[in-house]
């Protein structure tokens, strides 16, 4: 099996396309079920964070152990060279002269696009500033796939922060290549932006802004909830814009059957405990998926044809 | 006399180099700003507010002794969308063009987003100019933000 995937980097998610995304998307799935295999035997990668994102680095050293590759790196600026005035253009050559690829993650955005292009080896994007986080939405896709058994024509409802939050961007462009319905839910001062509207509208997607939370769980397969910061609004409205984002276990009487939350954790407030004895809950089942997309995503930029060892790959 | 004569009586010929016409009026001062961050030696001869063919006013500029390319030309597209430049030699305009918007601007702009990497590493600076209803964007390869023009237009200026 060849994959489209071989030898690329992953900086942005509109350097994906829909064929990248399946790819992924399928090989996560098998890979959870047919259990650790050796796709990254003998090949060493190099995880530098060069911010501290412990979460993040224990996601992917996890992908890379758990597929029998061995790792070397750091886990934040500290120590480093950078500290002393090196050039990140330095760094990422001597780094890419010693690794087989490298996962990266830094405070500047654009950084990891530059790092790919003066490094001679793949380099994954683990977040570059305010900028992209390509894996958490190959993660969210994963689950998505995972809990509703496609990805093709689901409503899904965006919840929270939808000015400032990078995951909710890149999760409506990625979804926007499998003519999903949108569904947007907001505090005024956070709405979706005007361009990233724009660009669903010349994709021919479907969208919507609704006012409250509880209108828009009957409508929808997935509630994606984010979280609205404090900093972000005028500190008097806070408490009162804020409770209106908060999901409780009582507003998803009527949720579809198949409806599933996810949120990107950590979650603060915006999803009460009482959720989490639901059904609908999916949230700790996504950030599990993290380790299976980021193998997945490895495995194929490592490997030119996977030959899979048992039977009913898809 | 013709409108062209008439003009480079206005402004002193020049043996060789670059004429810029038709640039808004207001906008030459911001184009010679331009030039001087790329050659500070350049010796410029300059016409402001003097009158267009189509009625209203023009700036214009005579650049002795270099030859604009077009993508030299091209770096003042966001200042001057309509002006034209001449390419003179021996008096004589040898070559006219219009000034156009390029696909994309290399190291000509500093990206305006400060937490961009392009300000601390040793590379040019990338953006990809992007048109919709008659606004334009620069929208940066690295930090992948997008900026109106004239967020650009205003570094130009200095
Ligand atoms: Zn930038």
């Amino acid at each position: 099996m060849s994959n489209p995937l071989y030898r690329r980097d992953v900086i942005s998610i509109g350097d994906l396309s829909r064929t990248d995304l399946e790819f992924i998307v399928n090989r996560s799935a098998e890979l959870k079920h047919s259990g650790p295999l050796p796709l990254l035997k003998d090949r060493l990668i190099a995880s530098c964070f060069f911010e501290a994102s412990t979460r993040t680095r224990l996601s992917f050293e996890t992908a890379v152990q758990r597929l029998g590759g061995t790792l070397i790196g750091f886990s934040d600026s500290g120590n480093t060279s950078a500290k002393k005035g090196e050039t990140l253009s330095d760094s990422i050559q001597m780094i890419a002269s010693y690794a087989d690829a490298i996962i990266m993650r830094h405070p500047q955005e654009g950084s990891a696009r530059l790092a790919a292009e003066v490094a001679g080896v793949p380099v994954i994007n683990g977040g570059d500033g305010a900028n992209q986080h390509p894996t958490q939405t190959l993660l969210d896709l994963v689950s998505i796939a995972e809990c509703q058994g496609r990805l093709d024509g689901l409503s899904v409802a965006l919840v929270g922060d939808l000015k400032y939050g990078r995951t909710v961007h890149s999760l409506a462009q990625a979804l926007g290549h499998f003519n999903p319905t949108f569904y947007f839910v907001s505090p005024d001062a956070l709405a979706m932006p005007a361009y990233i509207e724009d660009n669903l509208t010349a994709m021919g997607i479907h969208f919507s802004r609704v006012e409250s939370l509880e209108e828009v769980i009957p409508m929808v397969d997935v509630l994606y909830m984010t979280r609205v910061q404090k900093e972000r609004l005028d500190p008097t409205e806070y408490t009162h814009i804020a409770s209106q984002f908060i999901l409780k276990a009582d507003m998803l009487s009527h949720a579809r059957s198949n409806l599933r939350v996810m949120h990107p954790l950590p979650r603060v407030d915006e999803i009460h405990p009482s959720v989490d004895r639901t059904p609908f809950a999916y949230y700790f089942q996504q950030a599990e998926n993290g380790v299976y997309a980021r193998q997945a995503l490895l495995s194929g930029v490592m490997n030119e044809a996977i030959e899979l060892p048992f039977p009913g790959g898809r | 006399m013709s409108a062209m004569n008439r003009d480079k009586m206005l402004v002193e010929a020049i043996q060789s180099g670059t004429v810029i016409d038709h640039i808004p009026a207001g906008k030459g001062l911001t184009i010679i700003g331009r030039l001087q961050l790329k050659n500070a030696e350049v010796r410029l001869t300059v016409g402001l507010n003097l009158p267009s063919h189509g009625g209203g006013l023009k700036d214009l500029i005579k650049i002795d002794e270099w030859r604009f390319t077009e993508s030299d030309a091209a770096e003042m597209a966001l200042f001057a969308p309509r002006a034209t430049v001449n390419i003179i030699e021996d008096y004589r305009v040898v070559r006219k063009f219009p000034i156009g918007l390029p696909e994309r601007f290399v190291g000509v702009f500093a990206c305006p987003n400060t937490n961009c990497i392009t300000h601390n590493e040793p590379v040019d600076s990338r953006f990809r100019v992007l048109v919709a209803d008659d606004a334009v964007k620069l929208k940066c390869h690295y930090c992948e933000r997008a900026f109106a023009d004239s967020l650009f237009i205003e570094q130009g200026s200095l």
